[in-house]
Parts: C-alpha cells; structure tokens; sequence
C-alpha cells in the first residue's frame, strides 16, 4: 500500500474509533445533567443515585473520546498536510472556534462537576454538568461545521495565486444548508445513542430486580430511567428520521454520485428510482454484475424529491459528466474515477439505517412494559435491551462511513449546484502529506491500532462493570451528598476526606 | 500591528499557557515515581494525593495545547502543514503518550487493584515525561532552523531533529516541568508528600538553573536576536529566584519564580523565531509570518472570536483553581471503591 492508502485507512479507523465514544458523551451528559437537575428540584434521592451512576459511565467513556480526540486534529497536519494547506484558511477556522469556545468550557467545567460535589453550592455544581452538556453539542456543531464544509464548500473563493481555499464569508460557512442538516441528524443519533444506553441498563437492571423479588425498588430506581431513557430514545428517533430526509434531499442536489452510488443505480432511471434492500453482485468496481433483488418501487425518488416518478442520473453518466467537468486524468496520466467504492457506500447507507432502526422496537417495548406505573420481570425484556444497546453505536459508525467514503475521490467536494462556489475541490489524493513516507505512517498506523484495540477492550470492561454493579456502586460514593453517609451536620472541620478522588 | 503578527503573538501566547499550566501537571506525573515512599499502601496514599493536586485540572490545561494547534492551522495553515507533517513520529509519540495518560486519570480509580493501579501509574509516569522531553527538542529545532525545501516542506528528516542544541531543549523542558511540578506539589499538597517535594525542588532546581542557562544562551548567541537578550536575562534571573525560593521553601513565591522561567523561555523561543514562524536553514526557504498566515478576512474573524473568548476562558479556568484552592494531604484521600472486574457476587443488591 502506498501512503495515500494506508493515510485513508488510518484516517478512517481513528475517526470511527473516536464516533465511537463522541456520540454518547454528546447525548448522556444532558441526560446526567437532566438527572441531576431533577435530584435538585425535587431532592427526590434515587434520581442522585441515578446521576452518580450514569455519572461515572459518562467519565469512563468521557476520557477516551478526549484522548482520541487529539489525534482527530493532529493528523490533519500530520497525514494529510497538503490537504491542511489547501483548505486552512476555511477550515481551521471552526476547528479553532471549537476549543476555543466549546472545549475548554468542557474541560474546565468537567473537572469541576468531578471534583466540586461538596465544594459547590448544588446549584452552581449544577450548573456545571449542564455547562459541559451545552459545551458537548457545540463542539459537535464547530466539528459538523468543518466537514459540511469538506461536503458542501461555501462562504470561500479559489485564489490561483496561492492555490488554496480562501474564506469569503464566515457566516456562510457557520450557516451551510449541509450544516444545518448534519448537525440534528448527528446530534439526534447522539441523543438515540445515549437514550438507548440509559433505556437498556436500566431495563436489565428493572428485570433482574424484580425476577429477585424486589420489585419495589426496581420501580423507585430503574422505571424513571427506563422512562427517561425511552422517551430520548423515542424524541431523537423521530428527529433522526426526519433530518435525515432532509439530508438526503440535500445530498441529491449537493452529491449526486453519493445517492446514486448508495442505490447501486448505474444508469439513469427510467421514471422514478426504487430503493433497494438487498442486491449482490460485485458491486466495488463496476456496475455490471450489480442485480437488485428486492425494492420498494420510486422510495428513493421520494427520498431524494419528495415525489416516486422523478428520475435518478447513474453512476456511469455522472462519470460521464464529472469527467468533463474535473478532467479524464490526473497529473500522472491515470484515468480518474469518480464514482465511490459502490459496495462501502451501499451497505453501510443500509446499514445505518438499518441498525438505526434497530433501537425502536427496545423503545416500543419498554414503553409498554412500563406503561401505568408497571415493571416487569420478562427476562425477553433484558435480553433485547442488551441486544439493542449495540445498534446505535454501529449505525453511527456506517453513517460516518457512509458519508465520508461516499464523498471519494474528494477530500473536498465539488458543487455541481447553482450555491456551489467555483473552483474550491480537492481531490483525496492530493491531500495527502507528501513528505511523509509510506513507512512512517505504517508505524503509526499499526501504533493507534494496536493502542486503540487494548484501549477499546479496557473501555468495554470498565463500562461493563460499571453497569452490572448498578445504583450500588454510587453507595459506596463517600460523598457528603450521597444519603448513605452524609457527615455528621455538627461536624464543623473542613478536613473531612474529598468527596471525589482519583 | 499587521493581524499575522498579532497572531504569531497570540500562538506564543497559547503556548505561553499551555507551557505553564500543563508542565506542572507534567511535573506530578512524572514524579509519580520518585516521590512515593514506604509500603504499598503508602506509596498508593502519596500517589493519590500528588494526582488529586491536579486532578481537577489537568484536562482543562490540555485543551491549551488544542488551542495552540487550532489557533495555528486556522491562522497558519503552511506553518501547522509543515511542522506536523515534518514533526511526524516526534508527534506521534506526544500523542500516544497524552492517550494514555488521559485515560489512566480517569480510569485507575475506577478499579480496586494494584495491577491496574499499577499499569495507570505507569501510564501517566510515561506519558508525563515522553511529551515533557519532546516539545523541548521540537521547540529547540524551531528556534535552530529546519531543512526546509522552496516548497516550504520539512525534508530533513527524523534524525536530523535529534542535534545536540535539540536534545539539550529537551533535557531543559524535561528539567522545568520536573521542578515546576515538585514546587506546585509542595504548594498543594501537605504532608509528607510536599516535605518531600519541597526538598526534591531545592535540588532540581539546581540542575534546571544548569541547563537552562547553558541552553538559553546557546540559543540567544546563535540563533537569537539583540533584544532577546532581555529574555534570557529574565529567565536566569527568575531560575535564581527559583533556587534561593525553594531551598527557603517559600512555597508560592517558589511557583511565581518556575513560572516566570517558562515564560521568559517561550519569549526567547517565539522571539528568537520572529519574524519567521517555522526558520529554515536556508533563510530564502524560511515560513514567516507573512507567507505562512491565512488571509486578512480569516485572521479578522478568528480576531474577535479570540478577544471575546480568551478573556472569558482565563476568567472561569482561574475561577477552577480558586475552587481547588485547599491542600491535600493524605487523610483527605477517600478509601478505593472496592470495585474490581470480579463481581462480588450474582445476586443482586
């Protein structure tokens, strides 16, 4: 493999690593905070039980999305220099205004919810979840802001002088219609992620206590988070289904080769285009061979028009345009394609929506096992919480696989539309760091993978743990605030032991 | 002031901060390993105590570091292309040391076991000192020059960034943090643990007053310019202090002193490289400010973003170690919560 390949598969396995952990420290720091926020209205104790719970899952999984988040923006510079050198003027900008206004606010704010339990007042503790919950989303709309851009290039002009990417209009590039579609459709999987989390642990946790006879505490404790977890699940599912129409209304008009591609449809369609569920056939180098078993007749037409009867251009004349347009050749005198690997952007489009999807039917049951102050000890329950509690995670991942890998060749995309600015494309291979040799990205290749595979194997044990010990593990918080030991109210010294250590 | 200038400015600034406030949390965890002492038991108390004196803060001090670079690909797009790309492997070790020890923060209390507490330790004893070594070779190769080719690519090569000038930047960064951090212990902690950090900052600081001015004036003869010279100055003058201070163990004026050294430093380093951003050993082949920056219409708007944001960030960080204010010594560490991998038991409580 030569370095763009082995830049691309890096770039990739650490991306999907980090939206791994991002989305839900995105969604569960609101819900914690909810939590919290309900202890204090009503000091209603078990919901601080449930904070402190779901509080240290969002630590344990908070650290590693820090940790590999780092690496997210070195490697710009690092792999993918000539990239950084085309598009910094535009780009960077977001990237900076995310640390600058949404990670430090995080950050500082964490440390202060972790360590300030008896050294706040509770309201301004308080505040401080909720500082890191607001600070969370925002980062996720600076970092969306960034990639809508490479999608959807506005607000910027070519500058043949320098032979970069210069920025027109800030606002434009903070306001992008792809933007604006990205960020509720990826906030919204956050939340669904971080719902079916709270909804599944809690549901296990509801079963195994009143399969134990402990059915009271099952429906103080678990049922209110069950109902919390649902209700996020339920919310965010259906803003999910409707952003994500809305993007790929966009996505038609921004990236047509992307939807063509996702429908493995080669030539242009003959009326309205079905949507496929299932087809074979190779489908990663050409489009012969590709036979479509099942559709549902013009749904993608609708999906990508709002109408089953509007035609659909193909992979193969799209080629036929694009070649027109960029050139039939790159500098070394290869024929380009630019037509994405059909199999990636195929299966991972039905797969994302597949596994998205895969959290409802937890939701639907939950909501009836719980309905009217009920709890249940189904043990069919429990098992399809922890078989649900999977799939969000993965139809986050095939969405940003999807995204990303149907945007190639291009690192940043061309506009075939009227809003489109002239000039402002960049072909993957040409981003790539030119004085950074195939052997040295293979070392850090196989370093972050090696370093990610124990990381994500201590992770799932931590978190693990952490769930099949419950509420109890909070008990044995030596917090003031936890009722099980709050310090004696005459006790006047200051130099009790902190209520949070490391 | 030209905008690319006032960013350079404000670059040296991020790093001023990233410098300061992340090299004593450097300094603890590379402690980590020096100063426990006595049984198991109480050299897990002493590390306890030295990783709950930056516990609050530390992720907040990283987040200069984001800054920095963010700051320096959005104002200088050739200069952040150059040096990370042309830095490569020396950044790929920062980075796997920061993974490590962000997650043996946070994961090493999580479970009652002193084979984990142990491989976390080693975590963040490691990953203290990898990065203190290494910002100050790469900063060393900054103020030295780079081979830099008319494209403005970095073609030197790996070892070419190991040049003694460069491996003695990082015995100095590695020096600073290590007595910056036994000064905020001592200045944190109480106990045994800031006896004992106090009496390892008198002799480090010995040692760092050594090398920094061997190195400082190394760098300020031949690579500097004239009025650096006010930097280097201030920088021995503040190593004294920092001596006479720790061996008096005045504790505070300790921390003032190690600060001041870091930042008469980053003065001479970023004011050695002026007006150049990225210097190459061939000056025709120099990044500047000027043909390294973004345009006018970018460096205006990440403008104001900074001047509303900075101040506000200052505000609420310094707001954190006002919290955190108290020293902790070991009766203030909480008993483990007892959770291991094992479950204790299959029946539910």
């Amino acid at each position: 493999m030569d370095a763009l390949d082995l830049a691309r598969w890096q770039f990739g396995i650490t991306t999907v690593y980090h939206f791994i952990f991002v989305p839900l420290t995105i969604g569960l720091a609101p819900l914690v905070a909810i939590m919290q926020t309900f202890w204090v209205r009503t000091g209603d104790e078990r919901w601080l039980r449930l904070t402190k719970f779901f509080g240290k899952l969002l630590l344990i999984n908070f650290a590693i999305g820090v940790a590999t988040g780092i690496v997210q923006e070195f490697q710009f510079g690092m792999a993918w220099s000539e990239y950084s050198r085309f598009v910094g003027d535009v780009f960077g900008a977001p990237l900076a205004m995310e640390a600058l206004a949404a990670f430090f606010v995080e950050s500082t704010f964490l440390g202060l919810w972790i360590f300030g339990w008896d050294k706040l007042p509770r309201k301004i503790h308080l505040a401080c979840i909720w500082a890191v919950a607001i600070a969370t989303n925002l980062s996720a709309y600076f970092i969306l802001a960034a990639n809508s851009w490479m999608q959807h290039p506005v607000g910027a002009t070519y500058n043949p002088e320098t032979g970069r990417a210069e920025m027109t209009d800030i606002g434009a590039v903070l306001s992008n219609n792809t933007l604006l579609a990205a960020f509720p459709h990826t906030i919204s999987a956050a939340f669904l992620t971080a719902g079916t989390l709270v909804a599944a642990i809690a549901a296990w946790w509801m079963v195994k206590l009143v399969r134990a006879g402990r059915e009271d505490d099952a429906r103080s404790v678990y049922r209110p988070a069950v109902i919390l977890g649902v209700v996020t699940m339920l919310v965010s599912g259906a803003g999910v289904a409707i952003s994500g129409d809305a993007q790929a209304k966009l996505m038609y008009e921004q990236q047509p080769m992307k939807m063509s591609a996702a429908e493995a449809i080669c030539q242009t369609t003959d009326g309205g285009a079905p949507f496929s569920i299932l087809a074979i056939g190779d489908l990663s180098d050409s489009c012969e061979g590709v036979a479509h078993l099942i559709e549902i007749p013009g749904l993608t037409s609708f999906l990508a028009h709002g109408d089953l009867t509007t035609p659909l251009p193909g992979v193969e004349d799209l080629q036929a345009q694009y070649e027109e347009t960029y050139g039939f050749t790159d500098e070394a005198g290869d024929p380009i394609s630019y037509q994405p690997n059909l199999a990636v952007t195929y299966w991972s489009f039905r797969l994302m929506i597949g596994f998205g999807v895969g959290s409802a039917a937890l939701a639907l049951v939950a909501l009836w096992v719980t309905r009217k102050g009920r709890v249940t000890g189904n043990v069919w329950v429990s098992r399809l919480a922890v078989a649900a509690l999977a799939t969000p995670f993965l139809a986050s991942a095939f969405g940003w696989i999807f995204t990303e890998m149907g945007r190639q060749p291009w690192v940043v995309a061309p506009n075939p539309n009227p809003s489109g600015v002239d000039g402002v494309w960049l072909l993957t291979a040409r981003g790539v760091s030119t004085v950074t040799g195939p052997g040295t990205i293979l070392t850090s290749l196989v370093a972050f993978t090696l370093l990610y595979g124990v990381l994500a194997v201590l992770w799932y044990k931590l978190m693990h743990r952490y769930a099949v010990e419950g509420v109890a593990a909070s008990e044995k918080d030596p917090s003031p605030d936890n009722p099980a030991n709050r310090p004696d109210p005459d006790d006047e010294s200051t130099d009790r032991p902190l209520s949070f250590a490391y | 002031m030209e905008l690319s200038t006032v960013w350079f400015l404000l670059i040296a600034v991020l790093w001023t901060g990233y410098l300061v406030l992340e090299g004593f949390d450097f300094g603890v965890g590379m402690l980590l390993g020096i100063l426990g002492r006595g049984d198991r038991a109480a050299k897990d108390r002493d590390r306890r105590v030295m990783i709950n004196t930056i516990g609050p803060v530390w992720d907040g001090n990283e987040v200069w570091l984001l800054t920095a670079g963010g700051a320096t690909f959005a104002a200088f797009p050739e200069w952040y292309a150059t040096l990370f790309s042309g830095f490569y492997l020396p950044l790929l070790l920062i980075l796997l040391a920061l993974i490590v020890r962000v997650v043996a923060f946070e994961w090493r209390g999580k479970i009652d076991d002193d084979r984990w507490r142990g491989w976390a330790d080693r975590a963040l004893v490691v990953g203290s000192w990898v990065p203190a070594v290494l910002w100050g070779v790469a900063f060393a190769n900054l103020v030295r020059g780079v081979e830099l080719d008319a494209e403005h690519q970095y073609v030197g090569g790996f070892f070419a960034l190991l040049s003694p000038f460069a491996l003695l930047g990082g015995a100095l960064t590695a020096l600073v943090f290590l007595t910056h951090g036994a000064v905020f212990l001592a200045l944190k902690s109480d106990g045994d643990v800031r006896a004992r950090a106090g009496a390892f900052a008198a002799r480090s600081s010995v040692a760092t007053l050594l090398v920094g001015g061997i190195w400082a004036v190394w760098a300020q003869i031949a690579y500097s310019v004239a009025w650096t010279w006010v930097a280097v100055v201030v920088a021995a003058l503040a190593l004294v202090a920092l001596v006479l201070a720790t061996r008096a163990r005045r504790e505070g004026q300790a921390f003032v002193a190690s600060a001041a050294a870091i930042v008469a430093v980053v003065v001479l380093i970023f004011g050695s490289m002026f007006p150049d951003v990225m210097p190459a050993l061939d000056p025709a082949n120099s990044l500047t400010v000027d043909n390294a920056s973004s345009t006018d219409y970018t460096l205006t708007v990440m403008t104001w973003v900074a001047a509303f944001l900075t101040p506000l960030v200052l505000l609420y960080q310094g707001w954190t170690y006002w919290v955190f204010r108290k020293r902790i010594s070991g009766h203030h560490i909480p008993a483990h919560t007892g959770l291991t991998f094992a479950r204790a038991g299959a029946e539910p409580r």
